[in-house]
């Protein structure tokens, strides 16, 4: 399959900053391809690039063939973008919106259908500025889908939102990818990424430091399993002399790392071999939260150049 | 360009621009204010006219004294016909009498009209009084076009030129309906414009609509259709009030229809130049008035340009508002198509210029 967005050696500056590095990389069709970062990483600033609002300073990029900034007008019939904060006209509702953005397009929009499809039926004759910031995201999102896009953008779509319009914004993008539609999405949830996203790409001080499935990048970059109980700290002090593996207690837990899963078997062996009450044992593996927080943690920290996780 | 993306953006503006009672009591309901405000103010005659002792060399013609009926009856100016012992010098004698205004029709101002023949009136003005002379002179003016006359020079002279006669003769409210109008033309784009444009570039409205196939150019023809339609209802609403509460004798014609296009074809550009060269949208209504106010003052909305004193009425040349409610004031008054086809060509050369400008420096995008 072709890729739908090719991005190579992308660099942008304002002055003297550097906000993006020379980033590579380039999203499959049909795929649901996650951009994470923390704010002010780069990510908003190549999410624009890419969606040709803003020129590069260098590099290429292209979106379906094309090139965003020269060739927006192109472009921009072929995808659907939500910015960060969707505004838009005051005293409009969604229904006369959607016939607006349907005239600009061309399109015959069937305005009952997508408002459902974003959860915002109810609100269909509501004036935008009666809309709560949620609703306001949806109707963005219900916009960007009346033109048919073969790629769709979405800017932090559910930052603000309820955990109901968040479940009905992520079924919207199952989807858009079931219908063989590419869909580039930045997010602060984490847990957003994993669930939906094919392809993640995590980006800090303008360059990418993690990049493949959510899997991949936790087999990386992230921690051994761990085994916990609910346990005093004397039981942690027991285990340390006991045991060849790292243990930790915090908040009334303690954490035993494990090299590979039969591990387990010793360590509960020695837990119940201390005579120390416990219960409650579990185990526990990094997921991509934990990942990031600590890629971005530690690239704070000075610890890593942002290159060399790529 | 697109009807169909012109046609559904005039659509969405002109529903958003409806479910706004500011903007709508701002274009419809306060000029209609203004026009009876002043309407009753300056349209009795008697306390606020100015009293021009006169002497009538001509006073057994009807000519003459209908002429100075006339006068009266712009309501501007109070006629005294005075008679003056021989030999007296009216100049000198209007200053003993502590008057700074004075009118001398001319002995044969009668044969001299009814044979097309140029005659002057005289007009005595004292600089010192701008006022009153002003309103003399516009109201001069006033009739003088009404009779086919026109201002010669400088000076304080009226000349008559040979052509047919005019009947009509104007009040102060003939003069306002079109300032008014002009007044409309003028503040709704520039009100709502310079602020609107700012403001869609600090919420990103503008961003999401360069991610559309509408251009800039077609946004643009939707806001200058929609400000002429308002212009053409304000122009309906002036005429009517001026004439059911007034009596004022002024209608519409084909002529001024130039005028309601290209007047918001002109002001339309200019908002969108003080909305783009802003900042924020506070600013942007800041700029648009700085623009708005002086041009509203001086370009004859309230009052006849020809009553200015002279300096105020050369500044009036320089705003764009004056050409568009001196070219209505010929096309609906004084039916003098020559030099209205004048004052449009210079709106339309103004309004090509700043609507240039004003596509080069609107950005959706930055850059």
């Amino acid at each position: 399959m072709p890729d739908t967005i090719e991005v190579t050696k992308l660099t942008k500056t304002y002055g003297p900053v550097t906000a993006v590095n020379g980033i590579d990389f380039t999203v499959r069709q049909g795929d649901v391809f996650a951009f994470l970062g923390p704010n002010g990483a780069g990510k908003t600033t190549t999410t624009e690039i890419l969606e040709g609002l803003r020129p590069r300073t260098s590099g290429e990029v292209r979106v379906l063939g094309l090139d965003p900034w020269s060739q927006g007008r192109e472009l921009h019939r072929q995808v659907g973008v939500i910015p960060q904060e969707f505004r838009f006209i005051e005293k409009i509702t969604p229904t006369e919106a959607i016939h607006y953005y349907g005239a600009l397009f061309d399109t015959h929009p069937d305005a009952p259908k997508l408002l459902e499809q974003v959860a915002l039926s109810d609100k269909a004759n509501a004036r935008f500025d009666t809309l709560s910031g949620g609703q306001k995201q949806k109707l963005g999102l219900a916009l960007a889908l009346v033109s048919e896009p073969k790629v769709c953008f979405l800017d932090e779509p559910t930052t603000g939102l309820d955990p109901q319009a968040r479940r009905a914004i992520w079924q919207v993008i199952r989807t858009l990818k079931s219908e063989g539609r590419t869909v580039f999405l930045t997010t602060h949830y984490l847990e957003e990424a994993e669930l939906l996203a094919d392809q993640v790409a995590i980006i800090n001080h303008g360059s990418i430091i993690a990049r493949g499935t959510p899997e991949q990048i936790i087999e990386a970059h992230g921690g051994a399993e761990r085994l916990s109980v609910e346990a005093p700290p004397s039981m942690a002090e027991y285990l340390k002399r006991s045991l060849p593996y790292p243990v930790q207690a915090a908040d009334g837990r303690v954490n035993i790392e494990m090299r590979e899963k039969g591990d387990a078997l010793r360590i509960l062996t020695a837990i119940e071999a201390s005579g120390i009450p416990w219960k409650g044992f579990s185990t526990k593996t990094d997921t991509l939260e934990d990942v990031f927080v600590r890629l971005v943690g530690r690239m704070d920290e000075g610890e890593i150049k942002g290159t060399a996780l790529a | 360009m697109r009807p169909r993306r012109i046609l559904a953006d005039l659509n969405i503006y002109a529903r958003n621009y409806l479910r706004n009672p500011a903007a709508l009591f701002f274009t419809l309901i306060f000029p209609i204010i203004l026009i009876t405000m002043f309407g009753f103010i300056f349209s009795n005659t008697g306390a606020s006219s100015i009293k021009v002792p006169t002497v009538n060399l001509d006073h057994s013609s009807n000519e003459s004294v209908q002429f100075l009926a006339a006068l009266n009856h712009t309501g501007v100016v109070s006629i005294q016909v005075v008679s003056l012992a021989p030999g007296t010098n009216f100049s000198t004698w209007l200053g003993q009498n502590g008057n700074t205004v004075g009118l001398v029709i001319p002995a044969g101002f009668a044969q001299s009209y009814a044979a097309h023949r140029p005659v002057n009136v005289t007009a005595y003005v004292d600089p010192q009084d701008p006022t009153s002379s002003g309103f003399l002179q516009g109201a001069l003016n006033g009739v003088a076009n009404a009779y086919n006359l026109r201002a010669a020079g400088g000076q304080p002279v009226v000349g008559v030129q040979s052509s047919t006669v005019g009947s009509a003769v104007f009040k102060y409210i003939d003069y306002l309906v079109p300032g008014l109008i002009g007044f409309a033309i003028l503040t709704s784009p520039m009100f709502s414009i310079a602020e609107l444009v700012s403001s869609y570039r600090k919420d990103g409205l503008f961003r999401q609509l360069s991610l559309t196939p509408l251009t800039r150019a077609e946004w643009l023809v939707a806001k200058i259709i929609w400000y002429t339609f308002l212009s053409v209802i304000s122009a309906v609403i002036m005429v009517t009030v001026g004439a059911l509460l007034f009596h004022s004798t002024v209608r519409l014609s084909l002529g001024v229809i130039p005028f309601l296009i290209f007047g918001p074809f002109l002001f339309v550009s200019l908002g969108i130049l003080a909305g783009s060269a802003a900042p924020t949208p506070e600013s942007a209504a800041v700029v648009a008035n700085i623009v708005t106010f002086p041009m509203m003052f001086l370009s004859g909305t309230f009052f006849p340009v020809s009553t200015f004193p002279p300096g105020l009425a050369l500044i009036a040349h320089i705003f764009p508002l004056y050409y568009i409610i001196d070219g209505m004031n010929q096309v609906m008054l004084f039916g003098n198509a020559t030099r209205a086809l004048g004052d449009i060509g210079i709106v339309l050369v103004l309004g090509a210029i700043l609507f240039v400008a004003g596509v080069y420096t609107f950005r959706w995008r930055e850059k």
